[in-house]
């Protein structure tokens, strides 16, 4: 579905060469929920932007169902972190929802449907006539997600998303997008740098090295389809998951991409 | 409630009947033929000011106001967007647009007339000459300040060309555009006045001149009240467009100071 090739981005301007990302391979199939975690400032931002067509990379590319990624993709959706100025506040949350739908050359009647069922979705249906800012944190950034869902993508890029709402309402959020991962089957690709976050969404969990960026682990989370705030977080294999995923992360801060041992699909031992 | 408001309109009619007040008692029993006593310029002012005189001279000054600000609008806007959007437009045009926002638009009258004449034309030349600066410098400073995030945004979603100018461009730069048009319309009003000065057989301006040269001075006091309160009743209509227009950013501006 997502194939990244030796990705490969060095920022250069200024005098200044910075290399984000290194050399980096991954593949992400069909209907799978994939975390992407790693040490603040590594490249995830980075990553994300050229794999949804904002960037181009220096080396290496990005095929999407086999095509290369060149430009912003129309199958794919991006949710930004800064909800606050990704959502046009001069727009109400229905117009917000329905722009991106204007260039698919969609029927009047089609997009408002899509509208609503995307609304209705995050649970948000009562809010198509308010004005972004007239919404709490949490539920721009669910109107943002229903935008997202709205443009119907097959894969769906979410670049930290619940980096800046509180603690109950990113529950509350991370069971949403659990819940529409469930029942759209879309691909979702969801970068993040909190761990237990990663664990408790991803079906697999892929761990970045500190920047200049490359794959230090990929981990398959062996936790049950059903998951709960309640119950997952308190499970003994989510404790050994995340306790694993934390050691990857402080080795990564440490350097040595040498000792990054595992890069299989094989979880670590029970 | 209803006491709240009277007491609001109190604030905002106290000053103005303050000093109309002082304006009366200091002028009452004055001689001097300049400063005539506000008394008489108020029982004059029904006599100049009728109905035929604001068909000859007030309508004929406020159409070339509007038609100068309006042209003024249109263009500043249009070349402000694109000055605004392009790195390499604006490295071109900025020594030249702060060169030619420094000369003093009322100094473009004499020139305006020689290849403009003296007709309508010239006046709203004039208007809009001066008109377009603050529109223009303001719309590039708002077209250049677009979000990034809103930019990558409408990227990602394949939002671009006109439906990106008219969707998020302009919407995103209308504050800064709003604060252009508001300087703008005061700088029309003085060139409105000025250009009929200069040469004019008809307009507010034009009036005020004759009555000066003929020494109707409580008549030229009565112009310039009528000056006065159109840019006034200019100024509440401006502003109630711009509450229209700009609702979503004076909300926006209120939930974030509260925040």
């Amino acid at each position: 579905m997502l194939d990244v090739r030796a990705l490969r981005k060095v920022y250069e301007g200024s005098g200044r060469r910075v290399e984000a990302v290194r050399d980096l391979t991954f593949t992400v199939d069909a209907g799978e929920l994939v975390c992407l975690v790693g040490p603040s400032g590594c490249g995830k931002t980075t990553l994300l932007k050229c794999m949804g067509g904002l960037l181009s990379p220096t080396g290496g590319e990005v095929l999407l169902e086999g095509r290369r990624v060149s430009g912003p993709p129309p199958g794919m959706a991006f949710v930004f972190q800064e909800y606050g100025r990704s959502l046009f506040p001069w727009m109400r949350v229905g117009e917000n929802v329905e722009l991106p739908l204007k260039q698919k050359d969609l029927g009047k009647a089609r997009r408002r449907e899509l509208v609503r069922d995307a609304l209705e979705s995050v649970g948000l249906a009562d809010a198509v006539g308010a004005y972004p800012w007239q919404l709490s944190g949490g539920m721009q950034q669910r109107v943002a997600i229903a935008r997202a869902l709205a443009y119907e993508p097959r894969v769906l890029l979410m670049d930290e998303p619940f980096a800046a709402v509180d603690a109950q309402t990113r529950a509350d959020l991370e069971d949403l997008v659990r819940g529409l991962w469930r029942d759209r089957r879309i691909t979702i690709l969801f970068v993040t740098h909190d761990i237990d976050e990663a664990v408790y969404l991803g079906e697999r969990v892929i761990v970045l090295s500190a920047s200049p960026t490359v794959v230090r682990e990929q981990l398959k989370v062996d936790l049950p389809a059903e998951r709960d705030q309640l119950h997952t977080r308190v499970d003994p294999r989510f404790a050994e998951l995340r306790t694993h995923v934390y050691e990857q992360i402080q080795a990564a801060k440490r350097g040595g991409v040498q000792d990054a041992v595992t890069k299989s699909d094989t979880p670590p031992p029970r | 409630m209803i006491a709240r408001l009277l007491l609001k309109s109190l604030f905002v009619i106290a000053l103005p009947v303050v000093l109309v007040v002082v304006w009366w008692a200091a002028s009452a029993g004055s001689t001097d033929p300049f400063w005539p006593p506000l008394r008489t310029i108020v029982d004059t002012f029904p006599d100049v000011w009728t109905a035929d005189r604001l068909r000859t001279d007030v309508v004929p000054s406020l159409l070339r106001l509007l038609a100068g600000y309006a042209l003024a609008a249109l263009v500043g806007v249009a070349l402000g967007t694109v000055i605004g959007s392009y790195r390499a437009v604006r490295a071109v045009c900025e020594p030249v647009l702060e060169f030619l926002r420094a000369v003093p638009p009322p100094v473009l009258v004499p020139v305006i007339m020689l290849f403009a004449g003296i007709g309508d034309t010239m006046k709203i030349v004039v208007i809009a000459s001066g008109c377009v600066w603050p529109v223009l410098l303001n719309t590039v400073e708002g077209v250049r300040a677009v979000d990034s995030v809103m930019l990558e945004t409408a990227r990602s979603y394949g939002v671009s060309g006109l439906a990106r100018l008219r969707h998020l461009v302009l919407p995103s730069a209308s504050p800064q555009i709003f604060a252009g048009l508001r300087q703008a319309l005061s700088i029309g009003i003085i060139l409105m006045v000025i250009s009929e000065m200069f040469a004019a057989n008809n307009g507010i301006g034009f009036t005020v001149v004759q009555f000066q040269r003929s020494f109707a001075i409580p008549d030229m006091w009565t112009g310039i009240l009528v000056l006065g309160l159109l840019g006034f009743l200019l100024s509440v209509v401006f502003q109630l467009v711009e509450r229209r227009v700009l609702g979503w950013y004076h909300g926006l501006r209120a939930t974030t100071r509260r925040s």
